[in-house]
């Protein structure tokens, strides 16, 4: 059996991840002697040696980003991004509530390596019981003088802060993260300058993802070595988490070596396919990844391989889709979804969404014509690559790979109102889940 | 948690009750004020300071955010643009009960259509609405990340997962019988200046 890293406490018997129980499992001990051992640009060398990259979507290496801050600086921050909202992932979730000194101890490592004597956790607003467990281990935190002024004597000082958002997809994006710990409307940046330079209140700044910080505990006790030594390096060593959703037996979070192949998280660990009907489609990476088939189901779980493939392994959210899923139907919630989420900054984005949900919602309910299999990528060539953050491109991945691999499917929508879900034949103002109301269809100008 | 303490629970703000939702309780105003000095910038509190506008009114009213905006020297329309950005400040009242179901796409996978569909039908009303009695609102919201129990749905703040409509219609009953306690908070809350609304 692979070995756990991340969740290793998580299944033993009466762990509640209290201050306690996690310093009986070693927590803290490599922050000790981190601080006894290594000095700050060591860390750095550390985490860059061990190639972790980084685990919110966008795998960037994480101690590259941390050395793009400028050598002359007086005030940097440190950001930790919880606001997990991307479609079919929810491992932030269970790794704040199951073990949060992790994050903590993690945060405090990041933050020592990059000189940063103020951090800030943006957790998602929904979390509500989630931000209680944080603020909780926070305050034991500083109790124990894991935070604060001269942490275990080391003469290093941080503040540590939980910072609630209230409701929007968006401020994941951490440009938009930063806008909204400043008190403004969460829309992202244009960059440059990037937050390594320009970051919160324009300052010098870096953003990490839960289970990015989560994993320098462990590379930081084990060393850089050890970390190369598991999953799929040199390129994408370590764990991961990947949470699996849609129709498989076990649905959940499933921590692997990086570099298995899909077939064996969907078939082994979540158990394969729930009421045994054949597997249609799969998201290998969150909302904004491009569907997979059962073709790609040995591509190894790495960030280069399912790029090669033509996805990405974005935010580790895997959702399964058997043969009862109407493609076009699942490009339409999806897309309802980035619509919804658009922050309205840039017009090809705010507008292309639109347009897109209209027209493939007139697809759905057969109500389309050939020409939109046409126009529907026209459209996503005039978003992806024109907005100032990546969620342009993201809301055209379920279109243009639903397309790709499902044409017939749209096709048969359009000339013979077939639909597996039967939708074809539906009218247009009776849509799913309510939602037409709140977006009444006109084509007149089009 | 605090819980949701609805001063206001009609659902036409402009009835001409003579109920005027509060601004914000001293507490919370300290409260506000000790946030703030976490930040830099007095601003970076904003989301904060609705919040607890919301969780005493029970909204977000015009008087809190005149409030807000004072305490953290912003003038009250830059409150107002952050108010109306976020998803989960309403600023008109809802009811006692803002059920939210998740309706992307891993939960319309797990059934989260027939979850909503049979909420309206259990409360007799449409998504978007609230009930009569200003118990009950129910809303579809994006994902709410817990796709692994889907449906998922949201009630104040408590997440119900993997959700059964022989729950949903356990946990109705029992929020029918029990109301949230009203008015059991701070009774210290000011006179709501400057909420004109509707």
């Amino acid at each position: 059996m692979a070995e756990v890293v991340l969740f290793r406490n998580r299944d033993l018997p009466g762990y509640t991840g209290s201050l306690a129980d996690y310093e009986r499992q070693e927590g803290y001990t490599a922050l000790r002697s981190m601080f006894t051992q290594y000095p700050p640009a060591e860390v750095i060398e550390i985490v860059k040696r061990s190639n972790l990259r980084g685990r919110g979507g966008a795998g960037f290496p994480t101690g590259m980003k941390w050395s793009f801050l400028p050598k002359e600086r007086t005030i940097t921050y440190l950001c930790c991004n919880a606001d997990e909202s991307e479609p079919g992932t929810f491992k932030d979730r269970e790794l704040m509530t199951v073990d949060p000194h992790q994050m903590i101890e993690g945060i405090v490592m990041a933050s020592y390596a990059i000189g940063a004597h103020a951090a800030y956790i943006y957790i998602r607003g929904e979390f509500a019981a989630e931000a209680v467990i944080v603020e909780r281990a926070i305050q034991d935190a500083y109790k124990a003088g894991y935070l604060g002024r001269n942490i275990l004597g080391s003469g290093f000082d941080l503040e540590l802060t939980l910072h609630r958002g209230a409701g929007a997809y968006i401020c994941g994006e951490e440009t938009a993260l930063l806008e909204s710990i400043e008190g403004k409307r969460g829309l992202p940046r244009s960059k440059p300058p990037f937050p390594a330079t320009h970051g919160l209140y324009g300052k010098p700044t870096v953003i990490n993802n839960v289970e990015t910080l989560a994993s320098l505990p462990h590379i930081l006790r084990r060393g850089a070595e050890w970390y190369l030594s598991i999953g799929s390096p040199p390129k994408s060593p370590g764990t991961r988490i990947f949470s699996v959703s849609g129709h498989v037996k076990r649905p959940g979070n499933y921590e692997v070596p990086m570099g298995i192949t899909f077939r064996k998280l969907i078939f082994g660990l979540a158990g394969g396919m729930k009421s045994d009907r054949p597997l249609k489609a799969f998201i290998p990476g969150g909302a904004s990844a491009s569907f997979f088939t059962p073709d790609h189901l040995d591509i190894k779980m790495d960030f280069d391989e399912v790029a090669k493939a033509g996805s990405m392994l974005g935010s580790g959210g895997v959702t399964v889709m058997d043969d009862s899923v109407c493609m076009v139907w699942a490009a339409v919630n999806l897309l309802r979804f980035f619509h919804h989420e658009s922050c309205g900054k840039c017009t090809p984005c705010r507008e292309g969404s639109n347009w897109l949900l209209r027209v493939l919602r007139r697809i759905e309910h057969g109500q389309g014509r050939l020409a939109d299999l046409e126009l529907l990528p026209q459209v996503c060539g005039n978003i992806a690559g024109r907005t100032v953050c990546a969620f342009g491109d993201a809301e055209t991945a379920p279109v243009i790979s639903t397309l790709r691999h499902f044409r017939a499917e749209y096709e048969a929508h359009i000339t013979r109102k077939e639909c597996v879900m039967g939708h074809a034949n539906r009218a247009l103002n009776t849509g799913t889940a309510g939602d037409s109301a709140a977006h009444p269809i006109s084509f007149a100008g089009h | 948690m605090r819980t949701d303490k609805t001063a206001d629970k009609t659902e036409t703000p402009n009835n001409g009750s003579s109920r005027r939702p509060a601004g914000l309780s001293e507490a919370a105003r300290l409260e506000l004020v000790e946030t703030a000095k976490r930040y830099p910038i007095k601003r970076s509190a904003v989301l904060h300071g609705l919040r607890l506008v919301q969780e005493e009114a029970g909204f977000v009213t015009e008087a809190g955010m005149r409030e807000v905006a004072a305490l953290l020297e912003m003038t009250p329309h830059e409150v107002y643009d952050v108010a109306t950005f976020y998803t989960l400040f309403h600023l008109r009242p809802k009811g006692e009960y803002l059920i939210q179901v998740c309706r992307t796409l891993p939960c319309a996978l797990g059934g989260a259509e027939s979850l909503l569909s049979h909420l309206e039908q259990r409360l007799g009303i449409r998504e978007g609405q609230t009930t009569p009695d200003g118990k009950f609102t129910l809303v579809t919201v994006e994902c709410l990340a817990a796709c692994g129990k889907a449906p998922v749905m949201q009630v104040n703040d408590e997440y119900h997962e993997a959700v059964t409509t022989e729950q949903v219609d356990r946990l109705i009953e029992q929020w029918r019988k029990t109301p949230l306690e009203q008015d059991a908070g701070p009774t210290d809350r000011t006179p709501a200046k400057g909420a004109r609304r509707g």
